[in-house]
């Protein structure tokens, strides 16, 4: 058991004082190593909240530098940070908000050469990303490492998430495969309300800190969606599929897949 | 008439119907892209012309959604 110091029960109080969390619950939450792939509008307020949480390992995988039109959102970015790479303007208010963690950044595209080593060295992954081919990407690495993740994705006014842990529904029994290149709009080309990032996202911190935690009941098997227009929520029931081509009972899918970017996409 | 409930929503719908008409009278946007359950099992994209709905049944689309990077 780790000896709190005197800072790290005032800092953490309101957790101690959780009866589900507890000092127990906060050691587990200090020991844990997540990372997040996208230091974007859904990584910027789980890598935020986190941090505050007392995470005690984060790593951080984004290619990106911040630019002025991801200020709306991507709260972890300041107006000084345009042209500085994300990984590093996110791990620096990280750390600002809470020295106690480690940051681990990673200025790179997650890619199939890298995905399984990358993921390997966290207990725990957060999709924050923008496009299908890594969602599918991470979905399938995952899956592959027996690694529990966060799928996150928002448009517009709507945001959608569900938590995998190994044996439960994962993205492709539900989404069988990424939709053609361009098919579906990006937020960078159908825009998104600046406050769904942070709807999202810390809905996808909640449950980070509950899966370390053991606290109340995952997002599994479950697909959570929201339209902020009307603030209706809905839990869509879904299930693993035994015909899924990663975690079905005969898989087909052996290897990481590097899916096709439309190229819109990959320009801001 | 008969009720089915499209996202949650009850609906009143004439039967026989498929999951491939459904789309059609719902007027389903992009549905090359929408992925179908149908009392909460995946509806495999060649079933849909031949699942015929029943009484009371669910529906639910899901949509791709994917931004949050950039």
């Amino acid at each position: 058991m780790i000896d709190f110091t005197e800072e790290q029960i005032q800092r953490y109080s309101r957790h101690i004082l959780l009866q589900d969390v507890g000092v127990e619950g906060q050691e587990k939450i200090l020991n844990a190593k997540v990372l997040i792939v996208g230091a974007g509008g859904l990584g910027a307020p789980v890598g935020l909240y986190l941090a505050a949480a007392g995470v005690g390992r984060i790593g951080i995988v984004d290619a990106d530098v911040v630019d002025l039109s991801n200020l709306q959102r991507q709260v972890i970015h300041f107006t000084k940070d345009v042209g500085v790479p994300k990984v590093e303007s996110a791990k620096e208010k990280m750390l600002a908000i809470n020295p106690d963690v480690t940051v681990d950044t990673y200025h790179e595209f997650l890619d199939s050469s890298n995905a399984l080593d990358i993921i390997k060295e966290y207990d725990f992954v957060v999709d924050g990303t923008d496009n299908f081919p890594v969602k599918f990407l991470i979905n399938d690495a995952c899956v592959m490492a027996g690694k529990p993740f966060s799928h996150g994705g928002i448009l517009r006014f709507n945001g959608q998430t569900f938590t995998h842990l190994p044996g439960t529904a994962c993205y492709r029994c539900m989404f069988k495969e990424p939709p053609p290149p361009g098919a579906v709009p990006t937020c960078s080309q159908a825009g998104v309300l600046g406050a769904i990032a942070g709807m999202l996202g810390t809905i996808q911190a909640a449950e980070t800190l509950k899966y370390f935690t053991g606290v109340g009941e995952l997002l599994t098997n479950r697909l959570l969606t929201f339209d902020a227009k009307t603030m209706q929520f809905r839990t869509v029931p879904v299930r693993h599929r035994d015909s899924c081509a990663i975690c079905g009972t005969n898989p087909t899918i052996d290897h990481l897949i590097d899916y096709e970017q439309a190229a819109c996409d990959l320009k801001h | 008439m008969a009720k089915i409930y499209v996202n949650g929503e009850q609906r009143d719908v004439v039967l026989p119907l498929t999951v491939t008409e459904l789309i059609e009278f719902l007027h389903v946007e992009n549905p090359e892209m929408v992925s179908v359950q149908v009392n909460e099992e995946f509806a495999e994209r060649d079933d849909w012309k031949s699942i015929r709905l029943n009484e009371n049944d669910s529906v639910d689309f899901l949509y791709f959604m994917g931004g949050g990077a950039r």
